[in-house]
Parts: structure tokens; sequence; C-alpha cells
């Protein structure tokens, strides 16, 4: 069966979507991915989707739940490139994914990603209450 | 028996034309900086042959008739292509009265009887009312037509995307924003961001004449859009106006950033690009230190 490489980086997952997604491979990318985090104990989360082109409201929700289940097992999650007309097509079926970090590419998301576990580090070593700005 | 008003176009068609141009050309309207005598000539022969050839003793008396409209058909041509090239409906509708003009002289030097004259008379009189009426109703239709054309431009042209820096793009919004419009500002911007890279865009909508709910949905529609992409949107030009209405409204602008004027929204964007703007005087007191 099909599925969607986990790559690891450092303390950093790499999900490169190169596929159009379907229901089954994004139920099972959910899946293993969740494993994979707790397994590897990573910090971040980085999804690539510049490659897919269509998306439904299924697959909006199943992105935003990707991003919701990292943040809880205290992994940052960007979803980076996505193209207009998914965006557009999101936004118009209600899913505007708040709460998910976004970045227009890889580069600018492994930034974004970086900056995030950083500050999280000097929070916790700080110990400081309140979120920083 | 034939009408005897039918018998005399048909017989006097030369006549006809030779008078309505006559008539054309002392008439101080005449617009020979827009169309030829030659031209006109031709133009008024094709009508007057639509016209003495559709004219019949069934429909003399019926000015709706449905045989009129080759008649209609023609003026509706021309007029169209009058109001293209800048005739006034006056002189567009002139033109038509003047062939009763000629019509109803040729009338008096062939009919001799005053009451029949008379009668013919008012016939192709209210003929005549009827096609010159249908004449600026086409016309308003091709000005119609000019207008939607403009509306269509001004929406196709008002929506530049502009790199003000490296990273920021700069969206002025002019005018009404509707649901279509915003489709194609909302396309041209996501398409901009992924070709330049930009990772912050401003909206400014000084240019916009009134937020209501659902300008403001739309507003917030794009900025959610850009935020997926993963650029930052920043709304500017918020005028006090606005800010009543969409505080009266209820629209929650709270997860969007604002700021009044472009200039603020630049300097907002600088600051999260962790830009700096110094000038060279400070420039070279820091070297010199």
């Amino acid at each position: 069966m099909e599925k969607i490489p986990i790559l690891r980086m450092g303390n950093l997952l790499l999900v490169t979507i190169q596929v159009d997604l379907y229901d089954r491979l994004a139920e099972t990318l959910e899946a293993d991915l969740v494993q994979v985090i707790k397994k590897t104990d990573a910090q971040g989360v980085l999804i690539d989707i510049s490659a897919v082109s269509i998306i439904d409201s299924f697959m909006g929700r199943i992105i935003g739940n990707i991003a919701t289940m990292s943040k809880i097992m205290d992994a940052e999650t960007v979803v980076v490139g996505m193209q207009p007309a998914v965006a557009i097509t999101l936004v118009e079926l209600g899913l505007p994914l708040k709460g998910v970090l976004t970045a227009l590419n890889v580069e600018k998301g492994m930034e974004l990603l970086k900056e995030k576990i950083s500050r999280k580090e000097d929070n916790r070593g700080e110990s400081d209450d309140g979120d920083s700005e | 028996m034939k009408n005897e008003a039918i018998k005399v176009f048909q017989k006097k068609k030369k006549n006809i034309l030779e008078a309505w141009m006559k008539f054309q050309l002392e008439d101080e309207g005449l617009r020979e900086d827009l169309m030829s005598n030659e031209e006109l000539r031709s133009q008024s022969d094709d009508l007057i042959n639509a016209f003495t050839s559709n004219l019949k003793d069934e429909n003399i008396d019926d000015p709706k008739s449905n045989d009129f409209e080759p008649i209609v058909d023609i003026l509706n041509a021309v007029s169209i292509a009058r109001a293209r090239q800048g005739y006034s409906p006056r002189e567009t509708g002139m033109y038509v009265f003047s062939l009763k003009d000629a019509l109803v002289s040729i009338l008096q030097q062939e009919i001799k009887d005053p009451q029949e004259l008379y009668t013919q008379t008012i016939k192709i009189t209210r003929i005549i009312d009827n096609l010159g009426i249908s004449t600026f109703e086409s016309f308003i239709k091709g000005r119609e037509e000019v207008i939607l054309r403009q509306t269509d431009e001004i929406s196709e042209i008002s929506t530049p995307v502009i790199r003000v820096w490296d990273g920021i793009l700069a969206l002025p919004i002019i005018g009404t924003l509707d649901s279509s419009r915003t489709q194609i500002v909302m396309e041209n911007l996501l398409q901009e961001i992924v070709e330049s890279g930009s990772s912050i865009a401003i909206l400014d909508i000084s240019g916009v004449p009134a937020v209501d709910s659902l300008v403001a949905q739309h507003l917030i529609k794009t900025v959610s859009a850009t935020r997926l992409m993963g650029a930052e949107c920043i709304i500017s030009g918020i005028r006090p106006e606005i800010a009543q209405t969409v505080v009266h409204l209820g629209i929650d602008l709270s997860d969007v950033i604002t700021k009044s004027s472009l200039a603020s929204a630049l300097k907002a964007a600088f600051n999260i690009l962790q830009l700096q703007v110094i000038t060279k005087r400070q420039q070279s007191i820091t070297n010199n230190q």
C-alpha cells in the first residue's frame, strides 16, 4: 500500500506529500505521524503540501487534525507551500485552519519551526509564566 | 386597391432620398466630422429601401406591426453605431424625424386632396415617431453596453499588487468590494505571494467607500487565505467612519492586524521582518563609534 514517508531531521520531522491525498492515505498518515512523534520525541513537524492541488473538507480537517495532534504531543507543526487555489478552497469551505502555523516554503517553514522551538526552550529554562510575544 | 401614400413612396423613392438628404444637409446639426456625406447617403438609401418595401396596406395603420422589424433592426444598428461614434441621441433622433419631413413633402406634391393628404400624413407620422423612439431605446442600450464594458475594465485594472519592499506586498483596493471582485483580488494576491515569495501582504482599504458586514467578511476571507499560504496580512487605511461601522455591526477584526494608514502598516511590516529604517547621519554615527 502507498505510504507517505516521514523523514527525521534531528529533532524535526519532515513530511512531504508528493501525491494528491486521498482519504485512506491521509488517515494512514495521521496514524503514522503520531506514532513517529512518540517514538522519536520530535520537537517539530513540517508538512509540505506544495504538490497537493486538490483539497476537500475532509482533507482540510485531516491536516488541521494532524497539526492539533502534534501540538498536544508537544511538537510544533508548520504547514508549508499551500497553493493559492487550495488556500481559497479552504477559506470558502470555512476551514481557515486556525491555530495551524503556515509558511510559504520549506525554507521559511524550517526557520519558523526552529525559532518556535528555541523560544519554547527559553521559556522552559526561565520557567516564566505567560507566552512571549 | 393600394394605399395612395404607399404608391407614391414606391414611385418616388429617388425623390424621397433627395429630399431627405437635402433636409439633412441643411440641418445645422449635421456632423460632417463624424460621418462623410457618401456614408450618410448610403445609410439613408438603405433605410428608405427598407421602409418602402415593408410599408404595406395591412400595416400602414398599425405602427407596432411586426412587418417593421427589418426597419427597426436597421435603425437599431444605425443608432448603436452612432452612439459609439459620439452622436448625441438628439442628433440620431433628428435624423429619423427628418425622414418624416421628406416623406410628408413628397406626399404634399403628389396628393392633391387635402382630406386624403391629412389622413396619410397622420399615418406616416405615427410610424416614423415609433421608429424614432426605437432609436432612442437602442441608443440607451448601446450606451449601457459601453458602461458595462467600462465597469469590467475598471474592476480589472483596479486590483494591482505592488511590491513595496522585498517580501512586502501592498494591495490598494479602490471601489466597492463585492464577491466577484474579492475573488479577483484574492487570486491576484495569492499568486503574487507565491511568485515573489513575500511573507507580508498589506491590504489598503482607504479607497473602499463603505464597509458593511459582507465587505468585512470578504476581507476576513482574504486574510485567512493569505495566512494559509504562510504569509501575514495587514489591513490598513481604516478610516474613522469605517472603524465606527465595523464596531457597530459587531464585526470581529481582532484576529487581523489593522492599521490606520499605509505608513503605519509598512512600519509594522518592517517590525515583523525585523528591518529598521535609519537616516544616513545615524548610520555614520554608529559606524564611527
